[in-house]
């Protein structure tokens, strides 16, 4: 393997497994913070039980979510210097906001919340987790603004004495139609992940009879969260599709593996075969009119074919192979959009069942296997948009064979990638074995016997 | 002054807020199983930091985003040259950062002892990785005209960035130390106050010797800079007062010893902001390595208006968690042992 294919699959390793964290820690800050807020109105204790119960699963995986951010900062100069130097100046502007106005908002507060329940008033308490979900979203916007400059870069110019991007409006970058829809469609899965991981462990309780009723309570909360995000989310993807297919029309034309420009277009439920040299895959079960609708958001509208797109993208950037994987595109489109809607039928068919939940084990059952899903899809949608922007590593401006270290050699990659394998395996082990542990723990007392007053404060401090 | 100029001057700043304010809790990680005899002692001594550490890391994560905001250059060619360091920098980071959530819900006692290790290790090998690059900066890296890094590992660690980490990982100890007298009692604050006082002498030696050396890498003549002189001059006023005992006098000397050594690297490099081992002519310097006015322009405006908010509530966390703890831990919003 090249260096460039190393220095990509550390990137694309790392950050889809960083990613496994982020949206679940996102959306169960919000779910966590809607649960203290219930308990703040009503005084009812199981909604103080709930919080601190799936508050220790917040905390666990926010530990790793941010360990693992690290090596994504790191990384970009470490192993991307050609990309750093080319796109710093535009890219780096919302790298330093997220950290100044994010990270400090979500790492400084999640200690005055873990530690500071007897130091602070329940009002003041209340607000450091808020504080926290807010952090997280707010992580989330910038971190999508820069990611969207590199589907759709807007607000630059290149510097013509240095050949690097310049920034020349935050307001262009900030409003990018790609960010805008990206970010929505970011922080609603990152609801879906959380709503499904809540639904999953109280179902797991209600299998067992275990406090029917605080887990009656919490599987109605995320499923009251789960099923219109989740609609929503399907709405808001679709539109992605169109919008990334405006300004990469590789990505959505490799999704459907599209070779020849079609108008109207149909959407096959499966094929076999199929990739970068299987122009003729056998299609099964063709939807007609589906693409053109899902491409396009009109009844006929004309997809053009990758033949066509390449030989376009020839005239423009010169001789090159601009097709992405056609394979995974097609596959990652699918496994989001199928396991997608999939969360929905069973988030429907419990909220049918939203009475008795308890009384329901065939829905506990499908439920508590729900658990991997939203994590599988949201592992899909990011191959579907990442592996859709290839050869480009900013579309249109940078090739991503241009962009890694040229003083960083393949051996030093390769070190790197198998201790970061080896690392990463091991903290995924020992995360599992405590969300394992503690999701299937009993719900915490509503007072701890072993509380006792705060320390006084010294007076020589 | 010039934007470019301002941008150094913020970098320098947030290096220091990192070091002075992660500095201890690195400090505190690396004793503190040495100051807690056992297992109630280091779980209080970790309890001192655990609800601020991660707070202060962010100090880290934005000084590597403004490095890249507003010098892209630098922060790739630094980036990819330290490559090996930068590594074993995050392999620490990453174990440090989950020892303590993992560490206080380790079912055995090897677990815990495990994940102590991590701390203590991670605390270790972070400063004296990082002091190592800060110090490069200024030794020099062959690094040539096109901007890049061309040597090879072995010409990552020049004597004088050796002794910049060695000299970081000592004064966090000292640091760290002070710290720990100042926020517990009894037993804890008699053996971190005996440990700082042991400790305070040599690193003022050390800080003297490290300042000395950094004039002459620096090539700028015999007499000391007024950075240099003054982190001398905190380093032994810091053995002073922890002499007497005074420890709340004794921490504003060990955080001053920490500021006035950024400021010490800092000021002796500007203008350039990594120097090249292979000519003054390849260095690389503010100008030749910055973004644009716009992006810069920007940058400050945000920086205006989110700093002074930051610099606030960490002070208010600061002022919440302040009383000394006497033990046992207090229970945190999240009992690991309930059940």
């Amino acid at each position: 393997m090249s260096v460039v294919d190393l220095a990509r699959l550390q990137f694309a390793g790392t950050s889809i497994y960083h990613f496994l964290f982020v949206p679940l820690t996102i959306g169960l800050a919000l779910l966590t913070a809607i649960l203290q807020t219930c308990w703040y109105r009503t005084d009812k204790p199981e909604y103080l039980r709930l919080t601190r119960f799936f508050g220790v699963l917040l905390v666990i995986n926010i530990a790793v979510g941010v360990v693992t951010g690290l090596v994504q900062e790191f990384q970009f100069g470490m192993n991307w210097s050609g990309y750093s130097r080319f796109v710093g100046d535009v890219f780096g502007a919302p790298l330093a906001m997220e950290g100044l106005a994010a990270f400090f908002l979500e790492s400084t507060f999640l200690g005055l919340w873990v530690f500071g329940r007897e130091r602070l008033s329940r009002r003041v308490h209340l607000a450091t987790i808020w504080a926290v979900a807010a952090g997280g979203v707010l992580s989330a916007a910038f971190i999508m603004a820069a990611n969207s400059w590199m589907q759709n870069p807007v607000g630059y110019t290149i510097d013509p004495a240095t050949g690097r991007a310049q920034l020349t409006s935050i307001g262009a970058v900030l409003t990018n139609p790609v960010f805008l829809r990206s970010l929505l469609h970011v922080l609603l899965a990152s609801l879906v992940t959380a709503s499904i991981v809540m639904l999953a462990v109280a179902a797991w309780h209600l299998r067992r009879r275990s406090h029917v009723a605080e887990f009656g309570r919490a599987a109605r909360v995320a499923l009251v969260v789960l099923v219109p995000v989740l609609a929503l989310n399907l709405l808001v993807g679709s539109e992605l599709g169109v919008t990334e297919g405006t300004y990469q029309p590789m990505k959505i034309a490799a999704a459907e593996a599209q070779w020849q420009t079609c108008q109207p277009c149909s959407f096959s439920l499966f094929q076999i075969g199929g990739g970068n040299n299987d122009q003729t895959p056998s299609k099964i079960i063709q939807v007609p009119h589906l693409l053109s609708l899902l491409a396009t958001n009109s009844w006929n509208g004309q997809v053009v074919g990758l033949n066509e797109l390449q030989a376009q993208y020839e005239q423009q950037y010169g001789p090159g192979d601009y097709v992405p994987n056609v394979f995974i595109q097609y596959w990652a489109m699918r496994v989001m959009a199928y396991l997608g809607s999939l969360m929905l039928v069973v988030g429907l068919w419990g909220l049918w069942r939203r009475r008795r939940l308890a009384e329901s084990p065939w829905f506990l059952r499908v439920a508590i296997w729900c658990l991997p899903l939203p994590f599988v899809v949201n592992t899909a949608g990011w191959i579907l948009t990442e592996n859709g922007r290839q050869p480009w590593i900013v579309q249109g401006l940078q090739k991503t064979a241009d962009a890694n270290s040229p003083s960083v050699t393949a051996a030093a990659i390769l070190t790197s990638l198998l201790i970061f394998l080896l690392l990463y395996g091991a903290l995924a082990v020992v995360d599992w074995i405590l969300m394992a542990r503690y999701a299937r723990r009993e719900l915490p007392a509503e007072q701890p016997a072993d509380e006792h007053e705060a320390p006084a404060p010294a007076p020589t401090y | 002054m010039t934007l470019v100029a301002f941008w150094f001057v913020v970098l320098a700043v947030v290096w220091t807020g990192f070091l002075l304010l992660e500095g201890f809790d690195f400090g505190v990680g690396m004793l503190h199983g040495v100051v807690g005899r056992d297992d109630a002692g280091r779980d209080l001594a970790v309890h001192t930091i655990e609800p601020v550490w991660d707070g202060n890391e962010v100090w880290l994560v934005v000084t590597a985003a403004v490095t890249f905001a507003a010098f892209p250059v630098w922060y790739a060619t630094m980036f990819s040259a330290y490559y090996p360091v930068m590594v074993v920098v995050l392999v620490a980071l990453i174990l440090r950062g989950v020892s303590f959530e993992f560490r206080s819900h380790s079912a055995s006692a090897r677990a815990r002892a495990f994940w102590g290790g991590a701390l203590a290790g991670g605390s270790l090998v972070v400063p004296l990785g990082l002091g190592i690059v800060l110090g490069g900066l200024l030794a020099g890296v062959p690094i040539d005209s096109a901007q890049e890094f061309v040597g090879g590992a072995g010409d990552l660690f020049p004597a004088y960035a050796l002794m910049t980490g060695a000299t970081v990982v000592l004064v966090c100890l000292v640091h760290g130390a002070v710290f720990l007298a100042l926020r517990t009692t009894a037993d804890l604050r008699r053996r971190a106050l005996g440990i700082a006082r042991a400790l305070a002498p040599v690193v003022a030696v050390v800080v003297t010797a490290w300042a000395a050396w950094t004039r002459v890498t620096a090539r700028d003549g015999v007499l000391l800079s007024v950075a240099e002189f003054a982190a001398i001059l905190a380093a032994i006023t810091a053995a002073a007062f922890v002499h007497v005992r005074r420890e709340g006098l004794a921490f504003a000397a060990t955080a001053t010893t920490m500021a006035a050594m950024t400021a010490s690297i800092f000021s002796e490099l500007y203008p350039r902001v990594m120097v090249s081992s292979l000519g003054p002519a390849n260095d690389l310097t503010t100008t030749n390595t910055a973004s644009a006015s716009y992006a810069l322009t920007v940058m400050t405006v945000v920086l205006a208006v989110l700093l002074p908010v930051v610099l606030l509530y960490q002070a208010w966390t600061y002022h919440v968690f302040r009383a000394r703890l006497r033990g046992p831990v207090p229970t945190p919003q999240v009992p690991a042992d309930a059940g």
